[in-house]
């Protein structure tokens, strides 16, 4: 399978990105590690006229230290991020997701920003950057703003950047000495999970002082587990509290029915992983 | 058309291709690389696996245009002066082949993967091995293989 004929620019920096992407706008399609976009093509899902890859725009590689938060380039692969000591320490729920993220091949290839842009409800990566309070930094002809995780996610497939615009970098809060779990669930080896859930906790002295979760893939966006995160404050990282805070996981989502499950199974299936990931960030496991 | 210019198997190329050119095709059609074989094209299988400047990936998920500037390392680049590499020597050695088809794509990620990990168990060899499928489903001497080729130092 072969895409249709697209036309195609590398701009060495975001400036001319940008100017590109003005010049065809709707016409156009931004090429990050290609990892979900040239399946899309090769199947004639979307046929672009011009195809700007970013791949020579050495600036958005990277990830660095920044104060209370890690920066991370939004073309950085995710084998790199993966491998980060820094990910690790101060955001070890992204190195957790990450190392599950697709097969070793797709991880050299694929990259942070793109996975996140790309915006499918079953990535690996939307319910921990909702998790950790990620900012989104977005470029765009007027210069560059700062989107909330919370706001990023619009819909299916469907972020914050506009159709002028390019993600340029994702700050994440650091979260030093916070335990991390993401637990996801598939039939098979290297498959989109059927359901994962992102739990990241801070326990003081057996108590869970601050827990935050994210859901993958039981809405047409990752979602917060809210109701989960309240109910988990002030509990002993105990079994029977877990149990209990866990029965909220499904509250508020819309998981989808597919040949994988049904809506039911889903809600049923987070309750499940969202007590696993609890139990095991919280070190009770 | 677009120029592009790229080592593969340690000779210089250089080409003009259509950008929608995927790199499995250009190293297949243009260069006759057919050492490297198209399975699922879909990026599932793995059987396309190339390192692209010491990595691997699917090359059916690649662009021609993106290796622009790369070193490329197939299957038929990884003997050195006649001599096979390691991995396939254990492949051979141990028959972690039926059909043949995925073995070019089973052989680059396992070379890939002892570079990271020169020891691997027999979890990590085949957590290593996902992005990897074999149709005869003959995985147990494919994992035995990577083992042997681990303790002759095939990381190398």
């Amino acid at each position: 399978m072969i895409p249709a004929p697209f036309d195609y620019l590398a701009p060495t920096t975001v400036e001319e990105a940008l100017a590109a992407l003005g010049q065809h706008g709707d016409d156009a399609k931004i090429l990050a590690g290609g990892q979900s976009l040239l399946p899309v093509l090769r199947m004639r899902l979307n046929a672009p006229e011009v195809v700007i890859d970013l791949g020579k725009i050495h600036s958005l590689r990277g990830i660095r230290d920044d104060g209370d938060a890690l920066v991370i380039g939004a073309m950085t692969q995710h084998s790199v991020v993966e491998h980060d000591p820094l990910v690790a320490e101060h955001a070890t729920l992204i190195s957790k997701a990450v190392e599950h993220l697709a097969d070793h091949q797709i991880r050299h290839r694929g990259t942070f920003g793109g996975a996140l842009a790309h915006a499918d409800p079953a990535g690996d990566l939307g319910a921990p950057a909702l998790a950790l309070e990620a900012q989104f930094v977005i470029a765009g002809p007027a210069g560059t703003r700062t989107v909330a995780a919370d706001d990023f996610f619009v819909d299916l497939f469907e972020t914050a950047i506009g159709e002028d615009e390019i993600l340029t970098e994702i700050r994440v809060p650091k979260h030093t000495g916070w335990g991390a779990t993401y637990e996801k669930f598939v039939r098979v080896a290297h498959q989109w999970p059927i359901v994962a859930v992102a739990a990241t906790v801070r326990v003081e002295g057996g108590t869970i002082a601050e827990a935050r979760i994210g859901l993958t893939n039981m809405g047409s966006t990752p979602l917060r587990a809210r109701a989960v995160e309240a109910a988990l404050v002030g509990q002993p990282a105990t079994e029977d509290a877990v149990r209990a805070a866990a029965a909220h996981a499904a509250e508020g989502t819309n998981p989808p029915s597919d040949l994988n499950g049904e809506a039911a199974y889903r809600a049923h299936l987070a309750t499940v992983l969202v007590r696993r990931a609890v139990l095991s960030a919280a070190g009770t496991t | 058309m677009t120029r592009i210019n790229l080592t593969v198997d340690g000779s210089k190329v250089s080409d003009d291709v259509e950008p929608r050119m995927l790199l499995v095709q250009y190293l297949r059609e243009k260069l006759g690389k057919t050492g490297t074989v198209i399975g699922c094209d879909t990026s599932n299988c793995g059987a396309c696996t190339v390192h692209l400047d010491g990595t691997s990936v699917k090359s059916c998920n690649v662009l021609a245009v993106q290796a622009d500037g790369s070193e490329v390392t197939t299957i038929e680049g990884l003997a050195q002066d006649g001599e096979l590499h390691q991995v396939q020597k254990s492949f051979r050695e141990c028959h972690g082949l039926q059909c043949g088809f995925c073995t070019p794509g089973m052989i680059m990620q396992s070379v890939d993967l002892l570079k990271e990990n020169p020891h691997p168990t027999e979890q990590e060899i085949r957590v290593g091995l996902e992005g990897n499928l074999c149709r005869c489903t003959g995985y147990h001497n494919i994992v035995k293989s990577v083992q042997h080729a681990a303790a002759q130092g095939g990381a190398q």
